[in-house]
């Protein structure tokens, strides 16, 4: 199988590769994927609290190149869009940029499923947050 | 190979690509090519043509390899067939003996980490109203042998177990398999392609009664392989599955591949000669390439039994890293995995499968087959490479991060289902 240049440089020099403070309020995290099925991503993104751009995006795959690739990407394209702007992001848009052949465009569905998870987790922690600050309120 | 995602400097001694996928071919040895060529251009007659000169020598040529690959097994020349390939011998060994022993019976026994060749035929055959029993491996890689006495019933009329696994390198213990299969009058076919040639393998000794073989394991040419056929005690006969003029002794139609026989015949005269002493050699590469991996990384583990082993075999799972990703890190080195994403149907091996090991390390493993032509400076950078590699992908994976923070994995709640 040979490999798209996009996916190589990828590969060879992923973008944004850590971890964030998960237990931070501004930071949500997405787990996707599972071991048995040999895919495995953990993206995460800090968010403003003001203006809701994610400042800082952050991701560690378990997973073929193509699936290195697809969530490398992920994180450089959600950094300096909003929450909401990010959630616009399409896997088929992933494939295209990458070059992805048929039989790894699951890897590109599994990184828009991060994005979301990522987002989502965020958004959960600002709804406990705001939940929190009212009962204090009430307190 | 233009691909090179990580340019490292080879040390000198060491020209890249490395080769070290052995069990999925060999290079032909010079010598054997050496052989072939004359009956390109030169002895081109069809072994069969009973007239003239060309056919005689092509037919002698043809005769000394039988003697050749009887050598190499323990066999006499009589009871060689040849075929195209282990594959067809597979074929041929199981479909022609289930067809001629059908009034005998209609059960036929076979393990679940059979190559394809033989388990795709079984799968046919049932279709054909026989019934197989697979029978499981144990977390070695081997049968246990009272799993086969209790499978064996008055209808089974053959047993089809590998000698040794593609994979993972692992022989299974056939000369009490044959032993036992023939204290009940049950045919033992063997598909020893993956042995011969590197272990001692002999026919009698290991009451063997059908064996396939093939060139391209052997440092031979694709294209070419025999079966085994034994004609004492018992009296072996198969019905031919393919039709069309008789040849060999009826069993298999089809004029003869000669060059190809020439150097399947060769490539088993050198085996015969040199076989205690290569496989020394190789299986001290073999264990040096397993030390300097097992010493340097944490996490990994063997896959199958490493004492019944192939001396050049070693297929290794490195925890919380993919196949695959290995694989694109070491590009410059050809190997194999078992993971899903290296199949063309997205399965994980299913030999790794069979050995119990969960579907995570299936998708972590990789199989090394050393072979005639490597050298200890190409293991030493394989292992420095795959080192590496594993470290790098390590720091990617966040599943390592996971385990290194003490969460048990096999507890946690994964998002994704699997659908396998």
């Amino acid at each position: 199988m040979a490999y798209s240049d996009k996916v190589l440089d990828h590969y060879t020099n992923p973008r944004n590769v850590g971890s964030l403070d998960k237990n931070s309020a501004e930071v949500g995290t997405g787990l996707v994927g599972a071991p048995e099925c040999g895919d495995v991503m953990k993206l995460q993104i800090k968010v403003n609290p003001v203006t809701n751009v994610i400042e800082d995006a952050k991701f560690k795959t378990f997973g073929c190149g193509s699936a290195i690739a697809s969530s490398s990407l992920a994180t450089e394209w959600v950094k300096g869009k909003t929450v909401d702007e990010a959630l616009q992001i399409k896997n088929t848009e992933i494939v295209k940029e990458l070059s992805l052949p048929p039989v790894k465009i699951h890897c590109s569905v599994l990184a828009e499923d991060a994005i979301r998870a990522a987002i989502g987790d965020w958004k959960k922690k600002q709804s406990q947050e705001q939940t929190a600050a009212v009962a204090v309120q009430q307190a | 190979m233009s691909n090179n995602v990580i340019t490292e400097q080879a040390p000198s001694g060491v020209k890249l690509p490395i080769y070290m996928d052995n069990h999925a071919t060999t290079r032909t040895d010079p010598r054997v090519l050496e052989e072939m060529l004359p009956y390109f251009t030169e002895h081109f007659g069809n072994a069969a043509s009973r007239n003239h000169e060309f056919g005689w020598v092509a037919e002698q040529a043809v005769e000394q390899s039988r003697e050749r690959i009887a050598k190499l097994v323990g066999a006499s020349t009589k009871e060689i067939i040849f075929t195209s390939g282990a594959t067809e011998s597979n074929n041929l060994a199981i479909k022609g003996a289930a067809e001629m022993y059908r009034e005998k019976g209609n059960h036929i026994i076979t393990q679940a980490t059979e190559h394809k060749a033989v388990l795709d035929t079984c799968k046919r055959l049932e279709k054909y109203g026989f019934r197989v029993t697979y029978l499981p491996v144990q977390k070695d890689g081997r049968i246990d042998l009272d799993d086969l006495k209790r499978a064996m019933d008055d209808k089974t009329i053959l047993v089809t177990i590998m000698t040794a696994n593609n994979e993972i390198g692992v022989l299974q213990p056939i000369r009490e398999i044959g032993a036992l299969c023939h204290e009940r009058g049950v045919l033992f076919h063997t598909d020893a392609v993956q042995a011969v040639g590197k272990v001692p393998f002999n026919v009698i000794q290991d009451n063997v009664d059908l064996a396939s073989i093939t060139a391209h394991k052997l440092y031979g040419p694709k294209g070419v392989g025999a079966l085994y056929v034994r004609r004492k005690n018992p009296r072996v006969q198969l019905v031919a599955q393919i039709d069309g003029g008789g040849h060999e002794r009826g069993m298999r139609s089809g004029t003869l591949n000669v060059p190809g026989i020439v150097g399947l015949g060769k490539a088993c005269e050198i085996a015969t000669l040199g076989m205690a002493e290569e496989a020394k050699k190789i299986s001290a590469l073999r264990d040096r390439l397993k030390d300097a991996i097992m010493g340097q990384l944490d996490e990994v583990y063997i896959n199958g039994s490493v004492e019944h082993r192939l001396p050049n075999n070693l297929n290794i799972s490195f925890a919380y890293v993919e196949g695959e990703s290995l694989l694109m890190g070491i590009n410059d080195i050809a190997v194999s995995s078992g993971s899903a994403c290296t199949s063309a149907t997205l399965e994980p091996s299913y030999v790794l499968k069979a050995l119990g090991a969960g579907d995570d390390l299936a998708h972590s493993s990789i199989r090394f087959g050393i072979g005639r032509f490597n050298t200890e400076a190409e293991v030493d950078y394989v292992a420095k490479r795959v080192v590496d590699t594993v470290n790098r992908l390590r720091e990617l994976s966040p599943l390592y991060e996971m385990a290194k923070e003490g969460i048990d994995l096999t507890k946690v709640q994964w998002a994704a289902e699997p659908t396998h």
